[in-house]
């Protein structure tokens, strides 16, 4: 590959490694964050870097926004970019925000149930919760669960 | 920039900040949107990202707690994945047309067609709208219903346990829970 | 909050062009960027930050919760509406040329704006319906602890 080329592709393709890298920031703050609401921000950069690179696609070079002039007279010469991927993203994004309150309803509802948003200290109420749940139901069975 | 503020929600334990931080991400990330000719979205990213989200991340931070806890595990296992997955990601990306060519499979299918017919069939300036609500009417109805479900939802859970709360119940056995649960 | 006289005027002053700016959003978008979803956040925003700022006893009493929930739930019908209307009229499922036969145009034009009035009309409700869900919970945070 001659060094004129290698030096497009690389410019070429540097905006879906950015992504790639905002992506894996988000699943990383996802992993290995235990607090609940960090968890759903980091959820939040993984979906926006996932409608970066979609709305990346449709980008076409020397392209403007798919809006026509008003009266109609569309220049043939003037190059759109693609609008596919704005419709589909931008109803994304409502449908984003309507899950991500869903998921933070759910940790309020946690939070009253457990006292707590970190994971770790859930696993032990669960844990917790469990050894007595077979405690109860070992001695109303006669000792064995 | 959009990588530093990234970082920075990464390392910050002050959930406050977190919360203005992911408002920071969402304006980055309109303003990317903008440059690439995705008007409609870089407002509803602006609209929702930066005032909705930050608004209800802050109303569950007033309802939790602020602070997040040190987490006791080591980040070693989690960075070996995210970094395996990462790998694997741009590797598949070798094979990705450049960005901003005009012969890309995304640009050579129906969006060409779109743009040709809309002028004729729907006559709507804006062929992001036309599109959203007339070629692709079905999606955004099932969008439309989505959005209502997790409305309900929302308020299925929040309103559910108020009742509970009058009630007087504050049993946190998990049995009372399930029981409770057939009333809503 | 009695003494945050400047954040009460500037709010007052705000909200009326915030919905002003959403019904554009909401009826201008088959000719500018904007459509039902971005009208719906922008007007469910005025409500959150009326709420914000006076309380939320004040903000249900100008938008009470019932019309919220009833308004969710109409924006879908309204949707699904439209396609029926088309059905009946002898065309496809949310074939919007049912409206005006002779102008397959103008009933696109009628057929979109309904469909953005349904969407902005579900998203303003959900949207605002999930805020006082929100804030309807008593906080475990004072004011000082910010």
């Amino acid at each position: 590959m001659a060094d004129g080329t290698t030096f497009e592709y690389i410019v070429g393709h540097a905006n879906y490694w950015l992504f790639s890298v905002l992506m894996m920031t988000g699943l990383y703050v996802v992993v290995a964050r235990g607090n609940l609401v960090k968890k759903i921000v980091g959820l939040n950069m993984f979906q926006t870097s996932v409608f970066m690179l979609y709305i990346s696609t449709g980008k076409i070079t020397g392209g403007t926004a798919p809006i026509f002039p008003t009266d109609m007279k569309i220049d043939p010469a003037v190059v759109y970019s693609n609008p596919l991927p704005h419709v589909l993203i931008l109803t994304a994004i409502v449908v984003g925000i309507a899950t991500t309150a869903l998921g933070l309803a759910l940790i309020i509802r946690i939070r009253e149930e457990y006292d707590t948003i970190e994971e770790d200290d859930i696993l032990a109420a669960e844990k917790l919760m469990a050894a007595e749940d077979d405690k109860l139901h070992g001695e109303s069975m006669g000792g064995r669960a | 920039m959009l990588v530093a503020t990234a970082l920075a929600i990464v390392r910050l334990r002050n959930l406050f900040a977190v919360a203005m931080l992911s408002g920071v991400f969402s304006l980055l990330s309109a303003l990317l949107f903008v440059v690439l000719d995705a008007v409609d979205v870089a407002f509803t990213e602006a609209a929702v990202g930066a005032g909705i989200s930050t608004v209800l991340v802050l109303g569950t931070l007033a309802l939790t707690s602020r602070v997040e806890k040190p987490s006791s595990h080591s980040p070693a296992l989690p960075l070996f994945v995210v970094f395996v997955t990462g790998a694997a990601l741009i590797y598949g990306t070798l094979d990705m047309p450049n960005f901003g060519s005009a012969d890309a499979p995304a640009m050579t299918h129906v969006a060409p067609d779109y743009l040709a017919r809309t002028p004729e069939e729907i006559d709507v300036p804006n062929v992001v709208t036309a599109i959203l609500a007339s070629y692709r009417g079905y999606d955004t109805l099932g969008e439309t219903a989505v959005v209502f479900t997790a409305g309900i939802g929302v308020l299925l859970l929040m309103s559910g346990l108020r009742r509970r709360r009058e009630d007087g119940d504050d049993d946190d056995d998990d049995e009372d829970t399930e029981k409770d649960g057939g009333v809503y | 909050m009695r003494h945050h006289l400047i954040l009460r005027v500037v709010t007052k002053l705000l909200v009326g062009s915030i919905i002003l700016f959403a019904f554009y959003v909401q009826f201008h978008g088959d000719f500018s960027p904007g459509g039902g979803f971005q009208a719906g956040v922008i007007m469910a925003v005025a409500f959150i930050l009326y709420g914000i700022v006076f309380g939320l006893g004040k903000a249900q009493a100008v938008f009470p919760p019932w019309v919220v929930h009833k308004m969710v739930a109409l924006g879908v019908l309204i949707y699904a509406g439209t396609g029926v209307v088309s059905l009946l009229l002898g065309y496809g499922y949310l074939d919007y040329d049912a409206f005006a036969p002779h102008h397959p145009s103008h009933g696109q034009h009628y057929g979109i704006l309904a469909v953005e009035l349904g969407v902005g009309v579900t998203v303003t409700g959900v949207m605002v319906a999930v805020y006082y869900a929100f804030a309807a919970r008593p906080a475990r945070l004072s004011d000082e602890e910010w």
